[in-house]
């Protein structure tokens, strides 16, 4: 009869999605890297960037699918299924988006014009902060299962969300402000170009809205 | 009796079969809790099983072996012909060995106590027909097969609900683990030496009023509570594993819990399964050596040395390979999720014994640890095994009877 006790312990989902998170935030960071290079002008080491940000959400795809094979109907947890797999969903946007991005950029050879250069910069690291802190909540996701999600962990991750909110709050008016100098100069350049960089501006937009839901997707663990 | 020689060594080398199959497998799954939280090693885990198995079954198991030796079969009914209950519970004895076999090779989760209930039940029906079976007290063992994993269950959330309250949700769960971890101790010991006082230990002979039951309870539970809290100030936190909670060194100090819990398994599983093995052959040796069905007679405490030695026996040549690979893949379940679950089940069991009811050891804790997944405690638990197990219950009693009944009717044309 040998081992059923142990059977009916499944697998703890807990540390592929920390796993999976810690993937999408390196892509997230390592965007920043890509447009420096881009600014630069130094395209070789751009598409280097390129590549591993293509690899990074390769990880997090194999990772996303190992995941969701791995928590069945059939399974009894302290979180609903659904809620798990909005969250991986959601994490999984961070890499895709910054995918999209680059791709675009190396595409189309993509140089952001002088005035937006800084501003952008600060605006990919802030989104790329956003990440971070996600990062950061959800290694606390252990912690959250140890304590059977309630008591001081609750609140200690309740700050974290909030310190999340802050930084995305700052990524819409970064996002805001940047429109603002892009229109100011966009008669001067190529229309389908300014398209293009609006389109750019959004998506970067997004990574920082999607780490905003990590933080939602862990909140609504909480709330029940 | 005629040929009584000839059943005694058969009854002590079918116990010893059965014995066997309980210490190889059955054990494994009750210590697996504490090898899979490192409380502790392999090693360590077969020494503390053989010790507390032992004790087990001599201080608590009596009234389990009077229920299965006497309390399911009308044994009036064999006066007549009194080689009839020993080829019966020959016949059950091997039965049940068999099926513990057959089930252990295919990897069914199978209990030893259904097995030799439904091998009793099995006989007595085949040799002297249905009214043999004293239905109520049948009826009685099974329901308690339902209530053993709930009650098991409800005591597990209450223990681990209180560890989350008491402990885990404070800011500093470092500091109440210190302070409440032998308050624990103290509370497992102590009702598990009262049970042991009130319901086991008449059997041999010694008789404790309450008052001191309460008193001696209390003193060992004091002692053993002591000692365990001069374990835990010996744990240094980890100031680099984790800054904010120390969930770590928690964990740790729950895993000088583990090994009360261990001993508190063990001893339960004494208890209850040894008595199981030990009941049938107990059955035999009073038919064979008075060639009468008593009614009162004492059962030998060399029986239940056999027993105990059997176990020790299967848990040395096979139970180490069990314990090994039930360990290392039971290591979802962190000491504070084990002791919970553990501490429960080892209550539910004694208490059951106590008051001679046959319960499976595997699926009081499998009902525990559902209790510990039911306060959020567990991070997935597979329902699929779960439903495979609640289904392995209801087969293993047909088989166990129409095994017993095979066995019977062979061992009635060759002997008879």
């Amino acid at each position: 009869m040998g081992n059923y006790l142990a059977n009916i312990f499944a697998a703890s989902p807990v540390r592929p999605i920390q796993e999976h998170m810690e993937q999408c935030y390196r892509a997230s960071d390592e965007l920043v890297d890509f447009f420096r290079h881009t600014i630069a002008g130094d395209w070789d080491a751009a598409r280097v960037s390129r590549q591993r940000i293509v690899d990074l959400e390769h990880a997090a795809d194999g990772l996303k699918k190992q995941l969701r094979g791995q928590i069945p109907k059939r399974l009894f947890m302290p979180v609903p299924r659904e809620d798990l797999l909005d969250l991986i969903w959601v994490q999984d946007q961070i890499p895709n988006r910054a995918r999209d991005i680059s791709g675009l950029v190396i595409g189309r050879e993509i140089t952001l014009p002088e005035v937006i250069q800084d501003s952008f910069l600060a605006f990919v690291a802030r989104n790329a902060d956003a990440a971070k802190m996600a990062r950061k909540t959800i290694n606390e996701l252990d912690e959250l299962y140890e304590t059977g999600f309630q008591g001081a962990e609750v609140q200690l991750v309740e700050t974290l969300i909030n310190e999340l909110d802050q930084i995305e709050d700052d990524t819409d008016d970064m996002q805001a402000s940047i429109r603002k100098q892009l229109f100011d100069i966009e008669q001067q350049l190529p229309p389908i170009e300014v398209m293009f960089l609006y389109r750019i501006i959004e998506l970067t937009g997004d990574i920082g809205d999607m780490a905003e839901r990590v933080g939602r997707r862990l909140e609504l663990m909480l709330a029940r | 009796m005629p040929d009584a020689n000839i059943y005694l060594a058969l009854a002590a080398v079918f116990g010893l079969f059965m014995a066997w199959g309980i210490g190889a497998n059955d054990v494994a799954n009750a210590m697996a809790t504490s090898v899979g939280t490192r409380a502790l090693t392999i090693r360590q885990a077969i020494l503390v099983a053989a010790i507390f198995e032992f004790t087990g079954a001599v201080l608590a198991g009596g009234e389990v072996t009077s229920t299965i030796r006497k309390g399911m079969v009308d044994a009036a009914l064999f006066t007549d012909q009194p080689q009839l209950l020993v080829f019966g519970m020959l016949a059950a004895l091997l039965a049940a060995g068999t099926w513990l076999l057959v089930a252990s090779r295919k990897g069914w989760p199978v209990s030893t106590t259904h097995s030799i209930v439904g091998a009793i039940i099995g006989f007595a029906v085949a040799g002297l027909g249905v009214d043999a079976v004293k239905w109520a007290k049948v009826g009685s063992i099974v329901l308690s097969w339902v209530v053993s994993p709930i009650t098991a269950g409800i005591i597990a959330w209450l223990i681990f609900s209180s560890i989350q309250w008491l402990i885990l949700s404070r800011s500093r769960p470092i500091t109440y683990a210190r302070r409440y971890a032998p308050l624990y101790i103290f509370l497992t010991v102590f009702l598990i030496t009262l049970v042991t006082l009130f319901k086991g230990l008449k059997h041999v002979g010694l008789h404790v009023a309450t008052s001191h039951a309460y008193l001696i309870a209390a003193l060992v539970g004091v002692v053993v509570a002591l000692t365990g809290g001069w374990f835990i100030s010996r744990i240094k936190i980890d100031e680099q594993a984790e800054r904010e909670f120390h969930f770590d060194t928690v964990e740790r100090i729950f895993g000088v819990l583990m090994v009360v819990t261990a001993c508190s398994m063990a001893f339960a599983h004494g208890s209850n399964d040894v008595a199981n093995a030990i009941g049938p052959v107990a059955a035999i040796i009073s038919v064979a050596n008075s060639g009468t069905v008593g009614l009162q007679s004492a059962i030998p405490i060399w029986v239940l040395f056999l027993g105990g030695a059997g176990i020790v026996f299967g848990l040395a040549t096979y139970g180490r390979k069990v314990i090994a690979t039930v360990g290392s893949d039971i290591t979802h379940l962190t000491p504070s999720r084990g002791f919970s679950a553990g501490v429960a089940a080892a209550l539910t069991i004694v208490i059951a014994s106590g008051t001679g009811l046959p319960i499976s050891t595997t699926h009081t804790l499998v009902g525990a640890v559902l209790g510990v997944g039911l306060a959020r405690g567990i991070s997935a638990l597979n329902l699929d095994v779960v439903g495979r197990i609640f289904a392995s219950w209801i087969i293993t009693i047909p088989a166990g009877a129409v095994l017993s009944i095979i066995f019977y009717f062979s061992l009635k044309f060759l002997l008879g």
